[in-house]
């Protein structure tokens, strides 16, 4: 980002050879996605140690796995800021299209004896007839009244699945997926790789779509729709249509999340479908930053990591051998995130995304920034 | 006929806790327009300051008669003060910032219930209650727990204590002119700020009170106890309309007694989602909820 702002500040005044060094440069610094993805394509290959960040080499297939999800959920984010973020939609029940997609494929493959692609296929169809029937509902009323209604939904499938009806769904516990029916490339820990290229593949499919659909005439309508829902309906548009539209866009993207975590974690658990994973989707969202098109994959990225090594950390030696005021806090993952996530929304209002962009307005002058040796405050 | 009267009893019980609870999610969406996601959170802190109290911690504070009175009351005030410095710490600073202030609140829903069981461990503890309260007492045939009638007694005494203080006092009316409009109040030349506080402070009181009076109710406590209340207490307050007070009791009355009869009646659980599917159906029949309040 030095780079970018260095030249920027100095071709105001010095003009035309250095204005197209600049350009080359940023041109060559807006390919840092591609190489972003190559490097993470390559990642399984890698033996590289990143102590305190991972316990042992990245490739290791217990970092994979933890990668993987860390992808996933990036991913996820990224699809539920399209109802948040670009929409201006409150959706407390987004963790169920999600498990429509985890439970529909499993429930399948287990009950009906279907191969997985095809149950895959039912899942993913799932989702997004779910959404649709269930958005076009919510979506008749507007504000607190629709994150309550999808709350409410939600509420009442969560409590299905834990009810176990006829024993279709596992209950309190989950269902495993069948191993002989999944793909044999995608059953055990030495596939690993496997698993994190489809979680890789996820999250590309989910950027790509979610870039797509807002830089599209619909998505400036959701834009419009999230600044002031009036105006769009006094330009002679139903707000009604286009909100259903990225509704059910958000939960088959939700759904398709699901079925990957169902190949990442091997079964279904009832956890996916609590509302406090809608809330923990919510944290990330806005730990990463709304709206923004990074933000939410990295807020995935950053809360799921956290999220595991925080566990970790709290089941080490050395934090029972801490005091009691240090230890207790430290031992629940939960309380750090939660106090982080008020700390964000207080000290970083836009998220991680919009940190670059605050340190550099933070700057005292491009000419300071120009000579590095300033430190930023 | 012993079982219908039992079910009332044990439905207005629970419709009793979903009312303390409500009320002042209720009071604090009417004035703000802030869904207090902590509002369980503060319900866990009220369970947990009794629980700790009753059991021989607080001198003076014990699991019988005055002893427990005294118990309920520390836990209600540890409730109170934790949700004034919930309103001037957290949601205070965002007064201009709407939706990061139902974020603040969804942040400290997560951690306070965490830091509970952090310190006292996630699993139910035993709820130390008076032998008194232990009891039952026989209703038309039917052996009715004494602690359903206490919780049904304290909901409505603070019903009534709400309803005579919105009505009879300055500060009540300043409230319920907020609720109305509150840039009309503010323009007027009122501190609405203070009402928020005040606000606060109530609910936080009859949260921590519910939460006290449901460890007689559950017979333990845990942290988990709160959030798993609060979706229901959300589902009363937007049946009854936000902001409205009697609606929230009408709804927290019918929440409750459905839930039991379904429960009962058919299977296990499948009161909880009869519950669910109401509210959905009903706001979209009345979208302003039962008494016709802004949604």
């Amino acid at each position: 980002m030095t780079t970018a702002t260095q030249p920027r500040g100095r071709s105001r005044t010095a003009g035309h050879p250095l204005d197209t060094r600049s350009r080359r440069l940023r041109r060559a610094t807006r390919w840092w996605p591609a190489l972003l993805l190559v490097a993470l394509f390559t990642v399984p290959y890698s033996a590289l140690p990143l102590p305190g960040l991972l316990d042992g080499p990245i490739g290791g297939p217990g970092n994979l796995q933890l990668l993987a999800l860390c992808l996933l959920f990036g991913g996820l984010a990224t699809g539920y800021d399209l109802l948040l973020g670009r929409t201006g939609l409150l959706s407390f029940g987004h963790a169920l299209y999600f498990a429509a997609g985890t439970y529909v494929t499993n429930t399948v493959m287990l009950e009906a004896g279907l191969p997985f692609a095809a149950s895959a296929l039912l899942g993913l169809l799932a989702g997004a007839a779910l959404s649709a029937l269930l958005g076009a509902v919510s979506l008749r009323v507007s504000g607190i009244g629709f994150s309550m209604v999808t709350l409410a939904f939600a509420q009442a499938a969560s409590i299905l699945v834990q009810r176990d009806p006829g024993g279709v769904t596992g209950g309190e516990e989950g269902r495993a997926a069948p191993a002989d029916r999944l793909p044999a490339a995608l059953v055990g820990i030495e596939h690993t790789a496997n698993l994190y290229w489809i979680a890789l593949a996820y999250l590309v499919v989910v950027l790509a779509v979610v870039h797509r659909a807002v830089r599209s005439p619909v998505g400036r309508v959701w834009e419009g729709i999230k600044e002031n829902e009036r105006r769009v309906e006094v330009l002679g548009l139903r707000p009604y249509g286009f909100k259903l539209l990225a509704f059910v866009l958000a939960g088959t993207l939700a759904a398709l999340g699901g079925l990957v975590y169902l190949l990442l974690t091997g079964g279904a658990t009832p956890q996916t479908t609590t509302s406090d994973f809608t809330l923990s989707l919510l944290v990330m969202v806005v730990l990463g930053g709304s709206g923004s098109r990074w933000g939410p994959t990295v807020g995935g990225v950053l809360y799921t990591w956290a999220d595991h090594r925080l566990t970790d950390l709290a089941g080490s030696d050395t934090v029972a051998g801490l005091p009691a005021v240090v230890r207790v806090p430290l031992s629940q993952p939960l309380f750090l995130l939660g106090a982080l996530f008020v700390a964000v929304i207080y000290l970083l209002p836009g998220g991680v995304a919009r940190l670059p962009a605050r340190l550099r307005a933070a700057r005292p002058s491009p000419a300071a920034a120009e000579r590095e040796e300033v430190p930023a405050p | 006929m012993s079982t219908v009267v039992l079910l009332t009893f044990t439905g207005l019980g629970l419709g009793a806790l979903y009312f303390l609870v409500a009320s002042g999610l209720s009071l604090i969406f009417g004035l703000m327009d802030v869904l207090n996601f902590a509002h369980g959170a503060l319900l866990s802190v009220g369970a947990y300051g009794t629980w700790w109290a009753a059991s021989g911690h607080l001198p003076g504070a014990g699991s019988g008669g005055a002893g427990f009175v005294l118990a309920v009351v520390f836990g209600t005030a540890v409730g109170t003060v934790s949700a004034v410095v919930l309103e001037l710490a957290v949601i205070r600073p965002l007064y201009t910032r709407p939706r990061e202030q139902i974020l603040a609140t969804v942040g400290v829903g997560l951690a306070v219930p965490a830091l509970l069981s952090a310190i006292w461990g996630s699993d139910a503890r035993p709820f130390p209650g008076p032998k008194a309260l232990s009891g039952t007492f026989a209703v038309l045939g039917a052996e009715v727990p004494l602690n359903r009638t206490v919780l049904i007694g304290a909901a409505l005494a603070v019903l009534g204590a709400l309803k005579l203080f919105l009505s009879r006092t300055r500060h009540g009316l300043v409230v319920r002119a907020g609720v109305e409009d509150r840039a009309m109040v503010t323009a007027l030349g009122i501190d609405v700020r203070k009402a928020f506080t005040l606000v606060f402070a109530i609910g936080g009181a009859a949260a921590a009170l519910g939460g006290a009076l449901g460890g007689l109710y559950f017979g333990s406590v845990d942290p988990e106890q709160g959030t798993s209340l609060l979706i229901f207490a959300f589902v009363v307050v937007v049946t009854g309309g936000m902001g409205s007070l009697t609606g929230a009791a009408l709804a927290s009355v019918a929440v409750g007694l459905v839930q039991q009869f379904a429960n009962y009646y058919t299977t296990a659980g499948l009161g909880d989602l009869a519950v669910v599917v109401l509210l959905a159906a009903l706001l979209l029949v009345r979208p302003r909820g039962l008494t016709g309040r802004l949604a």
